[in-house]
């Protein structure tokens, strides 16, 4: 096989193509509720695989040909991590799901009493470590491409090969990470595109492992006696680095943004983490397990002086398997895509909920805070990935190719560490403060930068005298020798001062201050995460006006989810429609939706801006403890049993006032009946006598009997009104049930109701509305006529308009009608749908007689026939009507 | 807060259970302290020295060992993990 | 210019038809339909007669009656009330309030006509 440049390519994009696909059916699958063998502990374990970059794919050959054994510690480390999963991670992802944590910001941000500005130092140590790690793997790219044109006709520039290769990343990521809000539904068709790469990358150094051993390396014996009689020592002696080095990588594998997010976020069952506990070390071993003969037979077969960062690469193309060639390629695409996906969608999310969305809110009035929410976050989500790749493009392009793989990777995991005492510190003891965290955070960063990152540079950024005698002379601030202690191995100096001063801050200042109260209870939360019973509240009073926080809600984590959310509540309380009570408990949880999808700490500003009162106080913290000691003592049997009791009166309650309300409007409907009928009469016999009379001129006569007649009409209609109502309310109504499109019922309700005479504009969704309905299509056109004219009749918008839009719910179709009048004030929300309850402002000027107040009244029992429902629905800015019954296809099919 | 009281001594198979959950815990415990043995080794280049295979070997048979143990462990394991309530340590 | 006479009623072709009657009479017809200004405009339009609707938008003519019985300007203006929901109750309600008569739709247009001119000349 002969490769070419272009054929390259070409299978660079076969193969990008084909990751799109898998995501794409995954994110398919996954939203037509099959997505279970998606959720796999298999899968999760695979994912996990993008702690393997093309570091570890590429640079563990060239590290291994440099220091031996060494490079086993970045495996060994979160191989003890994972193995020990029963001492912290288990904990890490309870915490996580209980709080809906959705960054590893987020983690320490929540658990300093929702801090935002923890959150927003979090988040920069995390761009600053991370962006080398994205540039080193563009490097990696650039740099295969490049080894595979050497030799070949027409060296090209490869430069823009990391270019394109930034922005098709840029482009999936975009794709796939940020199309929803709430992390809580996961990014299915990454997880499963990162999976297929894991098994690519395992494969293709396997291939190239087993090709080395038995193909160069003359089996199993024969290597081994190579590797013997290799140059390079396996054991070179160097404890500290062995040791620290383990614990470095152990470290980052929980703080690595990108591990935080598919270890913890992307988790879906505590349960995998058992699968994972044996199945990951077990990746990294199989990962690991060639190195040493791939590095001893490339010094011994390549060319003095070539790049052993390459052998991977290097080997197959010198012997001439340009298959196996092509297959190393794709390993190592694989590793370094996968990597700068998953690391620039965890990043992406932390920039937009810590700094955009803090920011925005700060700078935004109340009032406008809940427009727009979810817009700007996703586009802040969207820049972000974008900003993130250019940084890691810039930061490729300024470095250049000098620095070996390994140095940047662990200049990398020495700076995401930083978060490590803060992050354990937080989850393990109470007495942790958020000024603690902070000081410590920025203590542990400032120490890094200066003894590690800005001296990667070169003497770009810090000069040479200043490396050599210090800032101002100040010989104990040297990067390479702190405090004067020089022949430190730079990295251990560097990892060993940082986090000790990092950790000591930390501990001092924590102990030294006095944390708040919510920093008290979400450390509580935290540190007991397995003792709760249930959430304790962090919400004391409210007095929350709870459309606005539907508004609020339907802004920021979408519509559909928002209303169900509120609906799920209002039941939970015993109570119909959409908008149950503010309780603080409900607040709390509501808090939390929001977390899950802007982070705590913006979801506490948001849902502070509407609750009135002060926030929480100490006396309300220990009423909190009290409760929950209280609660600890009763069973939870009992506790179930008196939450049922109060939902059971409630519902009671409720019924119990509607009972009266309908008895009082029993006696009322008599008298409307009455009135109904003679308001008619009254015209009727006026005019009749007037037309007796003579002396009337023709005009005027024509024009009192067309008043007579529409009158006579009116009567006519409210006395079918009523008898269409009383049969309906008997239930002897046959329905024909018939087979349309909903989008020609819809067609047809609007011109009945004379939508099209261009007094009202009407938004349609044609897409969404060719759907096949099996029921009774003149009934459900009914209703719908109904709407439509209430929206000519009452939206008083100076351009009328009314949106119609439908969606399917499983075997359910939705269809909302929402005018962008003022809506229905809340009071009279609850009568609409009682017979003659006329809405009190009509518009003037009307020459027909409007209805008699039958109308919703006839629409609800209706819809009621036809198996559905019809409710007001909140918060939608105008008056607004949802209209939900069963599709009917299915049940067709069966008959 | 106020704990709910727990029996002081437990049936077998919840007995068997906690004892599972220790093994668990120290089985990351067991994995540092073996891998701290080449620290013990003199350099490979010096004479003497541990032989390049010989480490090698050394190395993966530990890992191979911890990763046979993790999976009999979090065989059993997993089935009790969704479980809420955690044993003061 | 004849006599004034406010009609404060809301369904169109009622006032239509009312208007009719007692212009082809020789009164001066004003109308009002909104419930919430009613009284108000019995102030400034000092009208002789009034005739109201019981059931008006916005307000209950039964508390236009109250107000314009509790202001002395408008105390002694008499006052024909009209109602479609024709019960006792109301009746009895009227005429406690103030109302100088009370009669229920459908109406014969001479009696209308026939108590607007005996208020006025009452």
């Amino acid at each position: 096989m002969i490769l070419t440049f272009n054929i390259l390519v070409a299978v660079s994009l076969g193969y990008v193509a084909m990751l799109f696909a898998v995501a794409f059916a995954a994110d398919r699958r996954a939203r037509a509720g099959r997505g279970g063998w998606l959720r796999s502990p298999l899968i999760y374990t695979l994912s996990l695989s993008i702690y393997c970059t093309a570091w570890t794919f590429y640079g563990a050959v060239g590290y291994a040909a440099r220091s031996g054994l060494e490079y086993l510690t970045i495996y060994l480390g979160p191989s003890l991590v994972v193995i020990g999963w029963w001492w912290l991670l288990r904990k890490l992802v309870r915490i996580a799901r209980v709080q809906r944590i959705t960054s590893i910001a987020d983690l320490v941000s929540s658990r300093f009493g929702k801090s935002p500005w923890i959150g927003a130092v979090v988040t920069l140590i995390a761009v600053a470590g991370v962006t080398p790690y994205i540039a080193l793997q563009l490097q990696s790219i650039s740099l295969t491409f490049a080894a595979f044109i050497e030799g070949m006709d027409g060296g090209m520039d490869v430069d823009f090969v990391a270019l394109w290769t930034a922005i098709g990343l840029a482009l999936f990521t975009t794709l796939f990470g940020t199309r929803n809000l709430d992390p809580s539904e996961r990014h299915h068709g990454i997880v499963m595109a990162v999976a297929v790469e894991a098994v690519v990358k395992l494969f293709a150094l396997l291939g190239v492992g087993v090709f080395v051993v038995w193909g160069l390396g003359g089996g199993i014996a024969g290597t081994l006696a190579r590797i013997d009689a290799s140059p390079i020592p396996m054991w070179q002696g160097e404890g500290g680095r062995w040791v620290g080095l383990t614990a470095l990588s152990a470290a980052a594998f929980l703080t690595l943004p990108r591990m935080f997010h598919v270890l913890v976020v992307e988790n879906d069952d505590d349960r995998h983490l058992a699968v994972a506990s044996w199945a990951f070390p077990l990746y990294v071993l199989l990962m690991s397990l060639f190195v040493v003969p791939i590095a001893v037979v490339g010094l011994e077969r390549l060319p003095e002086g070539s790049n052993p960062d390459l052998f991977v690469l290097a080997l197959p193309i010198s012997e001439g398997h340009g298959g196996l060639a092509l297959l190393a390629f794709l390993g190592g695409f694989s590793s370094a895509t996968s990597m700068v996906i998953v690391a620039t969608i965890a990043l992406a999310t932390m920039v937009s909920n810590h700094i955009v969305a803090p920011l925005w809110l700060s700078v935004r009035g109340p009032d406008e805070v809940a427009r727009d929410l979810r817009g700007t976050i996703l586009l802040a989500r969207r820049v972000s990935v974008a900003a993130v790749l250019a940084l890691g493009y810039v930061y490729f392009q300024y470095t250049g190719s000098g620095v070996a793989l390994s140095s940047i990777g662990l200049i990398a995991f020495a700076g995401v560490a930083q978060i490590l005492p803060a992050m354990l510190g937080g989850i393990t003891w109470r007495g942790a403060t958020a000024k603690g965290a902070g000081a410590g955070l920025l203590l542990g960063a400032a120490v890094w930068a200066w003894t590690l990152f800005l001296p990667s540079f070169g003497t770009a950024i810090i000069p040479q005298p200043v490396l050599d005698q210090g800032p101002w002379g100040l010989a104990w601030l040297r990067p390479r020798a702190l405090f004067g202690i020089e022949g430190l191995d730079p990295l251990l100096h560097a990892v060993l001062w940082s986090l000790l001063l990092n950790a000591a801050a930390f501990g001092l200042v924590s102990i030294l201050t006095f944390p708040n109260p919510l920093e008290r209870l979400q450390g509580a939360q935290f540190v007991n995460v397995f003792d709760q019973t249930g959430p304790a509240r962090t919400w004391s009073r409210s007095g929350a006006e709870v459309e606005d926080l539907l508004v609020l809600a339907q802004r920021v984590v979408g519509h559909e989810t928002a209303l169900d959310l509120f609906q799920a509540e209002a039941e939970e309380q015993g109570k119909s429609g959409h908008l149950p009570d503010a309780t603080p408990g409900f607040l709390q949880r509501l808090e939390r939706e929001l977390a899950g999808s802007v982070g705590a700490a913006a979801a506490h500003a948001l849902v502070g801006q509407f609750v009135q009162g002060p926030g929480l106080s100490v006396g309300d913290l220990m009423a909190v403890a009290d409760e929950a000691a209280q609660i600890l003592e009763y069973s939870a049997r009992l506790e179930a049993k008196s939450a049922e009791q109060e939902r059971t009166a409630r519902a009671l309650r409720e019924a119990n006032d509607k009972l009266t309300q309908l008895a009082r409007q029993k006696d009322a409907f008599l008298s409307r009946i009455s009135h109904e009928l003679r308001t008619p009469m009254t015209s009727i016999r006026s005019f009749s006598s007037i037309l007796q009379e003579e002396g009337l001129t023709p005009a005027e006569a024509r024009r009192f009997a067309g008043i007579v007649e529409a009158e006579a009409h009116r009567m006519t209609r409210l006395l079918d009104d009523l008898l269409d109502l009383s049969v309906l309310r008997d239930g002897q109504v046959t329905l024909e049930r018939q087979e349309g499109t909903l989008a020609e019922v819809i067609d047809r309700s609007l011109l009945s109701a004379g939508a099209l005479k261009g007094d009202l504009a009407v938004l349609r969704d044609p897409a969404a509305e060719a759907l096949p309905v099996v029921t009774d299509l003149d009934r459900l056109a009914q209703v719908f006529i109904n709407l439509v004219s209430n929206a000519r009749k009452y939206c008083d918008a100076d351009r009328p308009e009314l949106r119609i839009a439908v969606q399917r719910r499983g075997p359910q179709v939705i269809v909302d009608f929402v005018d962008n009048g003022s809506g229905i004030p809340a009071p009279e929300r609850e009568v609409i749908f009682e017979s003659f309850a006329r809405l009190s402002g009509r518009r003037a000027g009307t020459v027909a007689p409007s209805g008699a107040g039958l109308g919703l009244a006839i629409c609800r029992e209706i819809m009621s026939l036809l198996g559905g429902s019809i409710t007001y629905l909140p918060g939608q800015g105008g008056a607004a009507f949802r209209v939900t019954f069963p599709q009917g296809v299915a049940a067709a099919a069966a008959e | 807060m106020a704990r709910p009281r727990r029996p002081l001594f437990l049936r077998p198979a919840s007995y068997r259970q906690r004892r599972l959950r220790d093994a668990a815990r120290l089985l990351p415990v067991l994995g540092i302290a073996l891998f701290l043995v080449p620290l013990l080794w003199t350099p490979s280049d010096e004479s003497g020295g541990v032989s390049n295979s010989g480490a090698l070997l050394f190395v993966f048979g530990v890992w191979t060992g911890l990763i046979v143990a993790a999976h009999v462990l979090s065989r059993i394991l997993r089935l009790d993990a969704g479980e809420d309530r955690d044993e003061p340590p | 210019m004849g006599r004034r006479v406010l009609l404060i009623e809301d369904e169109p072709n009622i006032i239509e038809a009312l208007s009719f009657i007692l212009t082809r009479d020789g009164w001066t017809v004003h109308t009002h339909s909104d419930g919430t200004t009613a009284a108000a405009r019995v102030r400034t339009g000092s009208p002789e007669v009034v005739v109201l609707d019981a059931m008006l938008p916005g307000r209950s003519g039964f508390d236009i009656l109250r107000e314009l019985r509790a202001d002395p300007s408008t105390a002694a203006v008499p006052v024909l009330m009209l109602t479609a929901r024709g019960q006792e109750r109301d009746r009895d309600l009227a005429l406690r309030l103030g109302a100088t008569e009370f009669m229920t739709k459908p109406f014969a247009n001479a009696e209308v006509l026939a108590e607007v001119r005996r208020l006025a000349g009452g």
